[in-house]
């Protein structure tokens, strides 16, 4: 039974590349899931301005990867940026499109949205399996004034792979040396511990039920279910509450490099407000445009959005890329986007 | 036999060709007839050899893209227990005990509830209640199995941590054997629970097959056998069932091959971990349910093929199972003729 839904996934998917590349004027997408209603909101008002479709197909990171390398689509979309001998091999230019925040969500009795403080390693540990209790002694240290009930710990993340466990892990990666070499950071790893929820809803509900458990989420999803989350030690030190600066904040202080492809994961970043989980989700394109018409389609309604479309990001909870970032990506265009004769497609 | 010599039409003279017939109407559309029998008979053959290709197809497609896996694992990738994405080692040992312990729980709560289901529907119920509860049973096949899924989830799963499972824990938790079954912490997610959600799931098509073929027991049959004195269990176990074990077992094994690929509803609540644990009461995970969750995202030639690979085994299973079941009714079939 599960093949004849495997082959009709496979059968859908490449109807569907067939079907986008019917309408010319169109330009088409497929990717990452996390950034998807805001793109389609992107794509609903740029349609409207313009009258020029964006088609985005939210099919998971991985698929977008694949997509793009068929050129079955007229950009890619991750979650996690390629490396960039990756991006060289493919002939692929990258930016970064939207940021958003992942936090921590606690259940436990009598504790509030953003009271419980947590840093890096503990966290950490906590995932490794390693704190069995909440109120053991390195989580009860950094709330002396928390009422911590006497609750078994259970871990809870994401089943299937995404972005949201890509920063969650790299962050991880970044703050526990035994995580990095006993898991490491990826879309998917073997998780020592706990319960798996498939996607944000998955995961929030599984924490919303059990007493004692831990998850982490994207924040818009925590804010919608007013869920418990946890303040984190960011890298200068301070404890910070999650919210739009903070992931702001953390984007502002990257050091992005357009030669590199801006690949850059935001977790950890410096910043006294910089919250420590954010990341950024990316576009992927090729440097060489056969179809330059298509090519600059996109490259048009990317700048619109960069621009224009910061309001609508950030009443879908998620964040805007910074103007300064904004003004490297429109450069780096400039400098790498040919059309097939090698001439410069955005000036 | 006058007939035949007077009437040319039904003699071998049928079979000459068609020139030396003499034209009578009644030729024509016969002879269309014949034309339309042929391209019918093409037709429908042709479509039950698309169906033979698109078995092999899909074989062949996903042989060859396990291959890869199987070439870097070898045979140790069914029976080794680790699934890491990041340093890319596969095995599909986890995968495949827990789509083998849910079906196994679904079976074990689904024949015997089934089974009374169609007992009932077709034994003792008011002819008032017959076709309602026909229909109800048959509208739960009905319904998608993401909706199970949210419902096992949503509702299900508080209900049955809080209630069910620690009253489990408590009944069966000390006794020697299957009191490591019942141990963890009862939070209405894991094996048990998936296997509880594909036990409802797969009911209605035990049901509804059962009720099916328990109807065409011959009345006189029964009838005879109540005439002697026997009970409606007697007549159930010794008439009923003997009669149409067939039916009975092809139900089953529809039910069981709806449990083995079942996706969405058991990724909801079965925990998706890659751990074996005696416990049913810990999260485990399904080789369908491990495609669904890993399938979008996994970007690494080796971690999609290992994929595929689970995909693969899967077929096989259920090949397996219904070569099983063809095994048994033909060694049912010979020791019957024995009997006799």
């Amino acid at each position: 039974m599960n093949f004849k839904r495997y082959t009709a996934g496979f059968l859908a998917v490449s109807s569907l590349a067939l079907g986008i590349g019917a309408r010319a004027a169109d330009i088409t997408g497929a990717g990452a899931t996390f950034p998807y209603p805001i793109y389609a909101k992107w794509a609903e008002a740029y349609k409207a301005k313009t009258g020029v479709g964006m088609n985005y197909q939210s099919i998971g990171s991985g698929g977008g990867i694949k997509q793009i390398q068929a050129k079955t689509v007229d950009f890619g979309a991750t979650d996690a940026p390629l490396k960039p001998d990756e991006l060289d091999k493919a002939g692929l230019a990258q930016f970064p499109a939207i940021i958003g925040g992942v936090v921590t969500v606690v259940n436990l009795e009598g504790i509030k949205p953003g009271e419980m403080k947590l840093t890096g390693p503990v966290l950490a540990d906590i995932y490794l399996g390693k704190l069995k209790k909440w109120n053991e002694k390195p989580i009860a240290d950094l709330n002396p004034t928390l009422k911590i009930p006497d609750e078994n710990i259970t871990v809870v993340r994401r089943s299937d792979g995404s972005g949201t466990s890509f920063l969650f892990t790299d962050y991880l990666s970044k703050v526990s040396p035994e995580w990095k070499e006993k898991v490491g950071a990826a879309t998917a790893v073997a998780w020592p511990e706990g319960v798996g929820g498939k996607g944000n809803e998955g995961v929030a509900s599984y924490v919303q039920r059990i007493k004692g458990a831990i998850g982490y989420v994207e924040y818009a999803y925590a804010k919608k279910n007013k869920m418990s989350y946890t303040q984190l030690k960011n890298k200068d030190g301070n404890f910070v509450t999650p919210d739009d600066p903070q992931f702001q904040s953390a984007a502002a202080y990257a050091q992005w490099k357009a030669v590199d492809g801006f690949y850059q994961v935001l977790t950890e970043q410096p910043g006294k407000d910089s919250w420590p989980i954010t990341g950024a989700s990316f576009i992927l394109i090729y440097k060489t445009q056969d179809k330059s018409a298509s090519g600059q389609e996109v490259l048009k309604f990317f700048d619109w959005a960069l621009k224009s479309g910061q309001k609508m990001a950030e009443e879908l909870d998620y964040v805007p890329i910074p103007d300064s970032v904004v003004k490297l990506i429109a450069d780096s265009w400039k400098s790498q986007i040919k059309d097939a004769a090698g001439k410069q497609l955005w000036n | 036999m006058t007939a035949t010599a007077t009437a040319p039409m039904l003699t071998p003279a049928d079979r000459m060709p068609l020139e030396r017939r003499e034209p009578t109407p009644p030729r024509q559309p016969m002879t269309s007839g014949r034309w339309q029998d042929a391209l019918f008979e093409r037709t429908t053959q042709a479509f039950a050899l698309l169906v033979l290709l698109v078995l092999v197809a899909i074989i062949g497609s996903l042989i060859y893209g396990a291959l890869p896996a199987l070439e870097k694992f070898g045979a140790a990738f069914f029976v080794t227990n680790v699934w890491n994405p990041v340093t890319k080692q596969f095995g599909a040992l986890a995968p495949i005990y827990g789509t083998l312990v849910t079906s196994g729980i679904a079976l074990l709560i689904g024949i015997p509830v089934s089974f009374g289901i169609a007992v009932f529907l077709t034994e003792m119920c008011p002819p008032l209640l017959k076709r309602p509860l026909g229909t109800a049973v048959e509208l739960l096949a009905a319904i998608p199995s993401i909706i199970y899924g949210m419902w096992g989830l949503f509702v299900f799963a508080p209900i049955f941590g809080d209630y069910v499972q620690p009253f489990l824990a408590k009944t069966f938790g000390n006794i020697w054997l299957i009191a490591p079954l019942f141990q963890g912490a009862p939070n209405g997610i894991g094996m048990l629970s998936a296997g509880v959600i594909l036990s409802v799931m797969v009911i209605p098509f035990i049901a509804s097959v059962m009720r099916d073929v328990f109807e065409i027991v011959p009345p006189v049959l029964k009838e005879s056998a109540y005439g002697i004195g026997c009970t409606t269990w007697e007549v159930v176990w010794n008439i009923v069932l003997p009669y149409t074990k067939v039916g009975v077992i092809g139900g089953i094994m529809l039910g069981l091959g709806r449990a083995l690929g079942e996706t969405m509803a058991v990724t909801f609540v079965i925990g998706n971990a890659y751990r074996i644990s005696p416990s049913l009461f810990e999260a485990g995970n399904s080789i369908a349910s491990a495609l669904a969750n890993e399938f979008n995202e996994a970007s690494d030639p080796i971690h999609l093929s290992s994929l595929i690979t689970l995909g693969l085994v899967l077929f096989m299973l259920t090949f397996v199972v219904l070569a099983c079941s063809r095994l048994l009714l033909a060694q049912l079939a010979k020791s019957e003729g024995r009997q006799t």
